[in-house]
């Protein structure tokens, strides 16, 4: 492809896994894949004959239909598979659930899971590619890989930038992927949100840790917005959404501190009014539209990329 | 079955009699003879040059899972791990199905071991079925057999009942063992710090381990009864317990071979197996248990033996169940705190054979004569690669599997009866 680099992964499962010349790579491949979601005609052969399965353990709307909008536009056959994960109705095991599929000789096996470390769990027992879509508050690297691609759009560059993610790092994979990426493109990773909501050691992970919202945003390039529960499995986070909205939302006045061209954006679901008031997100630095268009793109590379390599 | 050995030749470490050199001992109908005593003829002789001989190796925490979970362990398979690990005799956790929690579950146990290859000590539970509301019969589960209470796996929640159940266990002798753990704060599945961030996975704080601790020790200083803290895994519980120590506060604890050997580094594969509660943590958690193991502060090696099957380990690392098994690994290991010079071989031998013999009020821990020939003959230099084909155990959930260990026992003996042996007949 356009920077000729091989690409040398069988999984994708995690930006950790990813060199600086790997991003550079794939996202020069989801730069030249991005032009045929344009045409009238939105399919290339480039995978025809292929199989990929959709192994979906959590619920998920977007990234579940951009990585099947991603296959169809590649000419592959997608199948898409959602099996329960509540203990309640707990029935086969991921083991056995990874051989099954296997005996059926998919060339990718997509896996979104709500427990860390599941897909590669998952490539123990399978011979198909396996791409994370998502696995526990581990690692989203295709949401990592849209983000760090909407970002080179608009500034051009990935390095010497300042992204400030703030909200609830705790719980996302997507700050990981995005710390990891940032970081690993030269970018510097600021991060910010209430104090049960911040991980031990973040900073081990190349992120700094601000002491308030305004230090996280000033003079920021991007500000990443990251969604909000309030509570999860009685673990009492905040006492409420209005609270965190008004103590750690990104307002228009925050905003005003950082670029005057700096990017909103956020992995979504965005509640509206909480992490984001609807002027912030519905406004002119707001590229969340921009980031679901590139995710089909990235999306698209990365079909492309294992499967040149299996 | 013969019972009278005369061993030649070997390294005696026998700490509870001051002695360490080389040289006869002498084993007569499953007793261990004075150093005076004529040697019968007809007595074979084990040739021990070379080899330490140690007064036999008790394990004070591990599950045996009988009755209820045979498939993952039972009495038999058990003690056979453990006479392979150099155990002569081993305490075993009531968290069985049904709990160990009455005399007829008590004798059943006991009745069971009589054909086992380590002597098995059962420990019998606080709470009627673990569940941590109403005591259970210590007197009567005492006179069948346990020695000593325990909520393993369950800890104790409320601090009323543990009050009690301490004042109650002195009545008859009884040590509690706590298994310290603040439930709150542990919803977590490895250690929390800078690794589970990274990981993805939720973190179990240092600090579940040392506010329960310092229960235990506010407690024991208020009923003046005995408490025994299990396996304790960071540093600010060692802090807590070398304090309660120096107050005269009558406190014994322990800690696992894998506390000591490995952190939570090594949960980076989402490995199972690298799974336990409490978890592994971080290297100054480790470095603070090496040095209270060699300073006194921890008393006792045990390993927290607990076996399970692929249907428990091999799952996500969220789902799967805590434990490894421990007893064919925790001699070499703990041999290499002597490499290390972390400890020395009398101390080693403090650690697996004599304390736990004395906290748990065992008449074993010794060589003296009269005593039962518990006897457990080690080559500290033996090497040997820890492969699955050769686990004793009927479970295979350790984190040290194809680790090439140094340090073997090489004879155990249980009332001068071999139930394992690698010496050359």
């Amino acid at each position: 492809m356009a920077t000729g680099t091989t690409f040398a992964h069988r999984h994708i499962l995690g930006m950790e896994q990813l060199s600086r010349e790997d991003i550079v790579h794939i996202l020069a491949t989801a730069d030249s894949f991005k032009e045929i979601s344009t045409r009238s005609i939105k399919k290339v052969p480039t995978l025809r004959g292929h199989t990929i399965i959709n192994l979906f353990f959590e619920p998920s709307t977007r990234t579940r239909l951009s990585f099947e909008v991603a296959a169809k536009r590649m000419s592959a056959d997608t199948f898409n598979i959602s099996p329960s994960t509540s203990s309640t109705t707990k029935g086969e095991t991921l083991a056995d659930t990874a051989r099954n599929i296997s005996a059926m000789h998919p060339d990718i096996i997509i896996i979104r899971h709500s427990c860390s470390g599941a897909p590669l769990f998952l490539t123990r027992y399978v011979q198909a590619a396996v791409i994370n879509a998502g696995d526990g508050a581990h690692e989203h690297p295709s949401q990592g890989l849209l983000d760090l691609m909407t970002v080179k759009e608009h500034r051009a560059t990935l390095s010497g930038l300042k992204i400030a993610i703030v909200g609830d790092i705790a719980h996302s994979r997507v700050a990981r992927s995005d710390i990891i990426g940032f970081t690993r493109m030269g970018s510097e990773v600021y991060i910010y949100g209430p104090a049960t909501l911040i991980p031990k050691g973040i900073n081990q992970l190349g992120a700094t840790l601000c002491a308030s919202l305004e230090d996280a945003v000033r003079d920021a390039d991007v500000v990443m917005t990251l969604r909000i529960q309030r509570e999860r499995q009685n673990d009492p986070l905040l006492p409420s959404l209005r609270e965190y909205s008004r103590q750690f939302g990104i307002s228009r006045h925050i905003l005003s501190l950082a670029r005057p061209d700096a990017l909103v954006m956020h992995p979504g679901p965005v509640n509206r009014g909480v992490e984001l008031p609807p002027e912030v997100a519905d406004g002119p630095q707001s590229v969340i539209l921009d980031q679901v268009t590139n995710g089909v793109a990235v999306r698209m590379a990365l079909l492309y990329l294992v499967m040149g390599n299996s | 079955m013969n019972v009278s050995w005369h061993i030649r030749g070997g390294r005696i470490i026998d700490p509870a009699n001051g002695i360490d050199r080389t040289a006869d001992l002498l084993v007569l109908d499953g007793r261990i003879a004075g150093p005076a005593q004529p040697v019968p003829p007809g007595v074979a002789e084990i040739d021990a040059q070379g080899l330490w001989v140690v007064p036999g190796l008790t394990d004070m925490h591990v599950h045996l899972r009988e009755p209820g979970e045979e498939y993952k362990e039972d009495i038999l398979s058990g003690t056979r791990a453990a006479a392979a690990g150099g155990f002569t005799g081993v305490a075993c956790m009531p968290n069985t199905r049904p709990v160990n929690d009455s005399a007829t579950v008590t004798a059943m146990i006991v009745a069971r071991a009589a054909a086992a290859s380590a002597r098995v000590y059962p420990v019998g539970a606080i709470s009627l079925g673990s569940e941590g509301t109403h005591l259970a019969e210590f007197g009567e589960m005492r006179d069948a057999g346990i020695v000593a209470v325990s909520d393993d796996g369950r800890p104790v929640r409320d601090s009323q009942l543990m009050r009690r159940a301490l004042e109650y266990a002195s009545d008859f002798g009884l040590p509690i063992i706590s298994h310290s753990e603040e439930a709150a704060l542990s919803t977590g599945v490895m250690h929390e710090g800078p690794v589970a961030t990274r990981l993805g996975l939720k973190g179990i704080p240092a600090a579940a381990e040392a506010i329960m601790v310092y229960r235990e020790i506010a407690l024991a200083e208020l009923t003046g009864a005995r408490v025994h803290i299990a396996h304790v895994s960071t540093a600010m519980a060692v802090d807590l317990i070398r304090t309660a120590k120096s107050r005269g506060v009558p406190v014994t604890a322990e800690s696992a071979p894998h506390y000591f050997t490995l952190i939570d580094e090594a949960v980076s594969g989402y490995d199972t197996a690298t799974k336990m509660n409490p978890p592994l943590r971080s290297a100054a958690d480790r470095e603070a248990i090496r040095q209270a193991l060699a300073d006194g502060t921890l008393d006792a090696v045990a390993t927290d033996h607990a076996p399970h099957s692929i249907l428990e380990k091999e799952v996500e690392f969220d789902l799967a169940a805590n434990g490894i098994i421990g007893l064919e690994t925790a001699l070499p290991l703990t041999l290499a705190l002597v490499r290390d010079h972390v400890i020395d071989e009398r101390r080693l031998v403090e650690l697996l054979a004599v304390n736990p013999a004395a906290i748990l009020g065992l008449a074993a821990g010794t060589l003296s004569p009269g005593a039962a020939a518990d006897i457990t003959l080690i080559d500290p230099e033996r090497r040997f690669v820890y492969t699955a084909d050769q686990i004793v155990s009927k479970s295979r959930n350790t984190p040290f599997l194809d680790w090439t260990l140094q340090g073997r026992a090489v004879l155990t003996m249980v009332g001068g009866a071999i139930r394992h042996t690698l010496l050359a007949a």
